[in-house]
């Protein structure tokens, strides 16, 4: 089988993952995969956020140890304790989040615990001619003796690229290595990608944008909830059957939507704006309603300025521009406490960073944002605070034994229910969910769906955003399609296709996909 | 009951001791003092350490709240020395209007005064924290320079002596705030326990004390439920410095005279009362009962060991250790209180 890989495709397989599992306190990202890396070649791992990619690389790079499975490296089984023990073997790894010392320079990052030594000290002189020469290669102008910190986002991806690219290693990781960056900037990486290439590396690419996979891509690798469901050669493929396999035939478990008719305006942002530190805008003259009893699903890929709408609607940004009505009303409010007043509600996408208190109780949490309620005079009144506490508990299946328990104690799907009945005491009109499933199981993740769809049946209007296309499309009344900063599409739920929202999700991103999105929205 | 329970059932016996250990604390000292000291337990003894006690009580209160919210205030101290030599100063010299005429007030008008002036500077603090971004280690530290300076300034470093004040100018009866009494117990400890009872429930029943706790616990989540987060911070460093400035009002009335001096290094003394009774440094987390055991606790042993005639080099060598000792039991608890919950979960599952 392997053989005729390997004649097939006329590159050697340099590295080997078999039966390959990894457990997470609970919740299993990747189970049973094969993946093979070829060297001389763009070995594409593509999959919906969540599906098991990262972890899969980060495996191979040693951050992460398989729980089951073994890895081949050349042949012979090999076990990378840490990634300098995978670094010693050869790979190389472009992290998705940066992985780069702000207060120290670019040529001191690139050399970062390898620096080059002369008499005992480090030769910054040579370092920084060495940067010099690599940043070239990269056609960028940045100086090897700037701060990384004082670099726009774009040109500190590139610094990490090339401190990979400097490590000469044979496997190189790159996981969405073009998410900050330009256009030009994108041309100049798969430059130098073709370049590596040549010089034989195996190249292990991870992106969210199909169009770029299938022009630099040699082999193909399509992971679903964990699983392998496709590897194939690239030029044997299309984007079509690259969807097909992401998101497969088999559905999820959604709740059914429900008969209820819709209400009136319940929310109106009226071209909300958001300009960026570095110029142009995060979120672009936006402007969506959303009806009483209904579910708007927002998508976009990461960096589209969804969750910056929905902050800039919550009032978080007090740069932000544009204009909110609830229920009709003008909201001029522009503080938080105004807003949650107002009737509006955030369930924020990192809930351990935004939503929760871990060190306060799980009833504490819950209370926390309605304790005016609550309150006569200056007295928290206990036991109405124990009532809607329990109610709350109740009407969510939160499994809590004790609610004065500290609310870290939980598991994640009950952690978010935690964060939404704090926001549903609030007695909000809207609902506005950013990532509502994100890190929880899949129990949780339905019983979260379930809340949303009985939530709208009691008239709320929602708004959700997700990465997740069978969520957006499941669940959603009417869909959003957000890319660089702007919504790009509005689409009904009967109108609503994979390939109409894959193809509004990368507006603007690139100068030679115009057309083609043009032809698939048509 | 099963074997499987067993490690449970002992763990959670040294968690209770470890939760226990401010009160367990306070017990070894006042019982090793009663036995090596003989007059310990006298009842005048008991009274004059209280009063002691109770001064560091005051600053470890607003200091408590202060932590809970991530922050400290290292200010307390000199604000003591200041609010001392303004209600001195306000006593014998009044304010000067030039042209010859002098402003003078009465003790309760001078005592308010002095409150709003700890107040004030606790605000200032506040705002630098909040409006100007400046990390509340140095604010405070800048106002523990300023506020120690303005004292000296005030009397060029010299004492405000005989508080006693002028019958023509109604200044007279500064000193019930010291050496008044109500039930044979101190004013001083009539106060503290007013304003421990007043701090407690906002800690405990008010949503400004839960938005203290939020504050510390996680700021941004905290932002995010509507809690107006840089209220919450103006409140616990004003708090902080109401604290402060009765410090100030009690130690002038006591000595019936007010040094510029008064007061440095007390906000160690807080900070310590505070850790001993269970305040995380980290914020989130601490309660006023515990922060007054603490102050008992510190507090008896100085006096303890001053009966026992044990050197003052040697008294804070053992303070430093009993400091850390709190500390070191509080991060295993921690630990211990992570393992049995965990073991816990596993049991359920």
């Amino acid at each position: 089988m392997t053989e005729l890989h390997v004649s097939v495709a006329g590159q050697p397989v340099v590295l080997r993952l078999e039966g390959v599992s990894k457990v997470y306190s609970g919740t299993v990202a990747v189970k049973h995969a094969d993946f093979e890396v070829r060297s001389g070649a763009v070995n594409v791992l593509v999959g919906e956020n969540g599906a098991g990619k990262s972890t899969l690389v980060k495996m191979i790079a040693g951050v992460e140890q398989p729980t089951l499975g073994r890895i081949l490296l050349d042949g012979d089984p090999v076990h990378f304790k840490d990634t300098a023990d995978a670094m010693a073997h050869g790979i190389g790894m472009v992290f998705q989040e940066l992985n780069l010392f702000g207060n120290l320079s670019v040529a001191e990052n690139i050399f970062a615990n390898r620096e080059i030594m002369r008499r005992g000290r480090i030769d910054h002189a040579e370092q920084e001619r060495q940067a010099g020469t690599l940043l070239d290669r990269l056609q960028t102008a940045v100086d090897p003796r700037a701060k990384v910190e004082d670099l726009m986002i774009g040109q500190q991806q590139l610094v990490e690229i090339a401190k990979a690219v400097a490590r000469d290693a044979r496997i190189l990781i790159m996981d969405e290595p073009t998410s900050a960056l330009s256009a030009p900037e994108v041309e100049v990486l798969f430059r130098v990608i073709a370049d590596l290439k040549a010089k034989g590396v195996a190249i292990v690419y991870i992106s969210h944008r199909l169009e770029e996979l299938v022009r630099i891509g040699d082999h193909i690798t399509v992971l679903r909830d964990g699983r392998v469901t496709g590897n194939q050669q690239m030029k044997d493929v299309d984007v079509h059957w690259i969807v097909h396999q992401m998101i497969g035939s088999d559905a999820k478990d959604f709740a059914t939507p429900g008969d209820h008719g819709f209400g009136g305006e319940a929310l109106r942002a009226d071209d909300i704006c958001l300009p960026r530190i570095t110029g142009g805008y995060a979120v672009d003259h936006v402007s969506l309603t959303v009806r009483a009893g209904e579910i708007v699903g927002v998508y976009g890929l990461m960096g589209a300025g969804r969750s910056e709408f929905l902050e800039c609607v919550m009032g978080r940004h007090p740069l932000a521009s544009g204009r909110l009505f609830v229920e009709g009303k003008p909201v001029r409010e522009r503080d938080i406490g105004g807003r949650i007043a107002r009737g509006l509600a955030l369930i924020p996408e990192d809930r351990q960073r935004d939503g929760l208190v871990p060190i306060l109780s799980v009833a504490e949490n819950l209370t926390m944002a309605s304790l005016r309620k609550l309150t006569r005079g200056f007295h928290i009144q206990a036991r109405a605070e124990a009532d809607e506490v329990r109610r709350e508990i109740k009407e969510l299946s939160i499994k809590v034994t004790n609610p004065r328990l500290p609310v870290s104690s939980l598991s994640g799907g009950n952690q978010q229910k935690v964060v939404i009945g704090k926001a549903l005491l609030t007695s909000p009109k809207v609902l506005l969910m950013d990532e509502p499933s994100r890190g929880i199981d899949i129990g949780a993740k339905a019983d979260v769906f379930r809340i949303m769809r009985g939530l709208a049946a009691q008239g709320l209007g929602i708004v959700f955003v997700t990465s997740d296309l069978d969520e957006v499309l499941a669940l959603s009344d009417r869909i959003a399609v957000m890319s660089n900063g702007r919504l790009t599409a509005l689409l009904d739920r009967a109108d609503a296709t994979e390939a109409k929202i894959v193809a509004a999700s990368s507006i603007g991103h690139g100068p030679n996909r115009t057309s083609e999105q043009r032809k698939v929205l048509q | 009951m099963s074997a499987a329970a067993q490690p449970l059932a002992g763990g959670s016996l040294t968690l209770n001791l470890m939760r226990l250990r401010t009160f367990i604390a306070l017990f070894a000292v006042v019982l090793f003092f009663s036995f090596v000291a003989p007059n310990f337990l006298s009842a005048a003894n008991l009274v004059l350490m209280s009063k002691h006690v109770a001064l560091n009580a005051f600053l470890a209160i607003g200091m408590t709240f202060v932590i809970i919210t991530g922050g400290i205030d290292l200010s307390v101290g000199s604000m003591v020395g200041l609010c001392g030599m303004v209600a001195g100063g306000l006593i014998l010299h009044g304010i000067d209007l030039r042209f010859g005429y002098t402003l003078f007030f009465n003790i309760p008008e001078i005592i308010l005064i002095t409150l709003a002036l700890g107040i004030l500077i606790g605000l200032i603090n506040g705002l630098l924290i909040t409006r100007l971004n400046v990390a509340p280690f140095i604010a405070t530290l800048g106002t523990l320079y300023v506020a120690r300076g303005t004292a000296l300034l005030l009397s060029d470093g010299a004492t405000f002596p005989n508080l006693e004040g002028n019958p023509a100018f109604g200044t007279t009866g500064y000193a019930f705030l010291g050496a008044g009494t109500i039930l044979h117990l101190p004013m001083s400890i009539w106060i503290l326990i007013v304003v421990a009872l007043v701090a407690a429930y906002i800690a405990r029943s008010t949503p400004l004390g839960r938005h203290i706790f939020a504050v510390g616990g996680n700021e941004r989540a905290a932002a995010l439920s509507g809690i107006r987060v840089n209220r919450v911070k103006l409140f616990v460093y004003m708090f902080s410095g109401f604290c402060a400035a009765i410090v100030g009002l009690i130690i002038s009335s006591e000595l019936m005279a007010a040094h510029p001096a008064t007061g440095e290094t007390f906000e160690l003394n807080a900070i310590a009362a505070a850790v001993l009774g269970g305040t995380s440094m980290s914020g989130g987390r601490g309660t006023i009962g515990g922060t007054i055991i603490g102050a008992f606790v510190i507090g008896i042993l100085s006096d303890g060991l001053v009966m026992m005639g044990v050197s003052s080099f040697w008294q804070m060598v053992i303070k430093g250790v009993v400091i850390i000792a709190a500390v070191v039991v509080d991060q295993a608890q921690r630990k211990l209180q992570q393992r049995v919950a965990l073991q816990q979960i596993a049991q359920l599952a």
